[in-house]
């Protein structure tokens, strides 16, 4: 089971490395969702990998837990994470819609002529 | 427990939802809130600032929690002086984008601009890892609707770009805290110091990754080369009230790197020994370089400013990277002046892009020139480095601070030669700005482009132009203030860097219900 996480988590980060860097704001964005994806998987794995074990402690017999730690900060990592996608879908097409183009960099002429400036 | 702590989280906290969903159709009524917040945050500020000169480490257990199970606020000195820091920043600024007009060209300023101080405000004050990096998304969220303020192509543009890099420097955080939650089981910084300090030092490999990592997505908040790319052309394509605002942003990333590395990977701990500072200071030594030379290149006034904050933070981060009692003090003084000088130095090339557009080229004299070129000398003056304003003090405090330190030679070539380089980039951006008009030889371009952007500025006229100048004076009233009273600044910074490298009294301070 180790392996299989340990290779998820590698595949997904790779593949989201190479999504970031092509040219068109969609595929970064694909990226940037594997990336977080694969953070999440690596999260959840910080509290060491336990098969059916609750993340409860039970006083009443010496039964096998799982650290329930990790799983609270995975579920606030998917939460900002989930937003933050929504955030850059909403400035992505709207840079798309008034600019007419998808491209993540910005011409020689946008960033030296008209900073700031509705062009 | 002091409720003082936790109130410059709650105020902006409530205020900002308020004016959302109470106040969004009454521009003033926004207006008047939003002053009255940041006005009572500085208030805020002044009573904690006040209550940490004692040098008693206050603790604020969030729900009761003690710690390390639940979530702690700290208020300490440094954390004190940073929200102060804060607040004094935001006060000017939002009169500014009032005078201005800038919150009336796009939808809930105001609100945007309160959750980022809460976000800022949070990140100064938590005790806690993980909440550091809630507190940074709180901050960004808030900064990416602040960046894409009023729209634009060019605008939303360079928005996708710090969008994307800073969603990458969030997930590298994620992936920093990870690892170093694996190795240790914990995330609160105080218990972290603790049991960092009992690893033994073959068994750290994966800690000394998470260190590292961790150190790379401060590096990116505070645009340390290689890491600073997203910042120019964010900066540049914001608003530039925003802009200042957004001063405070990569102060987050440096106090975030003194507090950690003082605390939990500090000097003396084996498993970072030399590791930090070894790596710190030549990237702190070439961002100064590359800032310098990137304010003599630039050729619109907005990147101009932009690298300029990269050469600060250069300098800042070159005094945090000796990691020592003195230089630590002097980087904490540089924190201050240089968070005023920037932001002073975009509200002023506000100013000159509302009235000429901001490319450094001759252009047609504008409207009060001789006052705003008198702001611009100023802020030059403090941005530079010069005598008699406070950047003069700082720079002379870190370089003597560095007196001693191995690769001193180094330091103060960068830092003297970085200084001269400024001052000649801003000379020749101010008087191409303010001087120059059109020669006889030069004829006045006459694109249609350009009668549009002239017709469209035509068209927004300053609301308040009494309010927005009264504001940048405002900037300059604390930069003098910060010089004259130099002496009380120092001593308050330098019990601070006291503070910081004994980070037993911290620990105590928020372990202390574990020892009950």
């Amino acid at each position: 089971m180790e392996a299989l996480v340990a290779s998820a988590v590698g595949v997904m980060t790779a593949a989201g490395i190479f999504l970031i860097l092509r040219r068109r704001t969609f595929p970064v964005i694909l990226g940037l969702s594997l990336l977080t994806y694969a953070v999440n998987v690596f999260l959840f794995a910080t509290g060491r990998l336990a098969l059916n074990a609750p993340a409860v402690l039970n006083k009443y017999k010496d039964v096998p837990y799982t650290d329930p730690l990790p799983q609270a900060l995975v579920l606030t990592a998917i939460v900002i994470s989930f937003g933050m996608t929504a955030v850059i879908v909403m400035i992505a097409l709207s840079a798309y819609l008034s600019s007419k183009n998808d491209h993540i960099d910005m011409t020689a002429r946008d960033s030296v002529d008209a900073p700031g400036e509705d062009a | 427990m002091n409720h003082w702590i936790v109130a410059p989280i709650v105020l902006p906290a409530i205020l900002a939802p308020f004016i959302i969903m109470v106040l969004r159709y009454h521009l003033d009524l926004q207006r008047i809130f939003s002053v009255a917040g940041v006005v009572a945050l500085l208030g805020i500020a002044l009573t904690i600032t006040a209550q940490a000169t004692t040098g008693d480490i206050q603790v604020y257990e969030l729900g009761n929690w003690p710690a390390p199970f639940g979530i702690v606020l700290v208020l300490d000195r440094m954390s004190a002086m940073m929200v102060l820091l804060t607040a004094l920043l935001a006060l000017p600024i939002v009169l500014y984008a009032i005078g201005s007009g800038w919150d009336d060209r796009g939808k809930h300023f105001h609100a945007l601009f309160h959750f980022q101080l809460m976000g800022v405000c949070g990140a100064f004050l938590t005790g806690d890892a993980f909440n550091l990096f809630v507190f940074f998304e709180v901050l960004l969220i808030a900064s990416y609707g602040l960046m894409t303020h009023g729209g634009g192509a060019v605008r939303l543009k360079a928005g996708v770009q710090y969008v994307v890099y800073n969603l990458l420097g969030s997930t590298l955080f994620l992936f920093a805290l990870g690892t170093i939650y694996s190795v240790t089981g914990t995330l609160n910084m105080a218990d972290l110091a603790m049991r960092v300090a009992e690893i033994p030092p073959e068994d750290t490999a994966l800690l000394r990754v998470g260190a590292v990592l961790l150190l790379l997505v401060f590096c990116i908040k505070a645009a340390v080369l290689p890491l600073h790319f997203w910042l120019p052309a964010s900066y540049a394509n914001a608003p530039l009230p925003v802009a200042a605002l957004f001063a405070i942003m990569t102060k987050v990333g440096a106090y975030s790197i003194l507090r950690v590395y003082t605390l939990v990977f500090g000097p003396d701990v084996a498993v970072t020994e030399g590791l930090i500072g070894a790596w710190l200071q030549p990237a702190a030594l070439m961002t100064l370089a590359v800032g310098t030379i990137g304010i003599l290149g630039s050729q619109h006034i907005a990147r101009m400013v932009a690298f300029c904050a990269i050469a600060s933070m250069g300098t800042l981060l070159i005094a945090i990277s000796l990691f020592s009692e003195v230089a630590t003090a002097a980087a904490l003084y540089y924190i201050f002046h240089s968070t005023l000088a920037t932001a002073l130095l975009f509200l002023v090339a506000d100013l000159v892009m509302e009235r000429r557009g901001g490319a450094i080229t001759p252009a047609m004299p504008m409207p009060q020139t001789g006052l705003i070129a008198s702001l611009f000398f100023v802020g030059a003056i403090a941005m530079a480095g010069m005598p008699p304003l406070s950047g003069f003090v700082g720079k002379l405090l870190v370089l003597d601070a560095s007196r001693g330190a191995p690769d001193a030679d180094a330091v103060w070539a960068v830092i003297l030669i970085g200084s001269f380089v400024t001052i000649v980039g801003l000379a020749r951006a101010g008087s191409l700005i303010f001087w120059k008009s059109y020669d006889a030889e030069v004829a006045p371009p006459s694109t249609t482009e350009d009668d549009e952007t002239i017709d469209a500025i035509a068209a927004a006229p300053e609301p308040h132009p009494g309010l927005a100048f009264t504001s940048v004076f405002g900037a300059v009233l604390g930069l003098v203030l910060l010089t004259l009273f130099a002496g009380p600044a120092l001593e308050y910074t330098s019990k601070t860097a006291v503070q910081l490298f004994t980070p037993e009294d911290y620990i105590t301070a928020v372990l202390r219900g574990e020892e009950q």
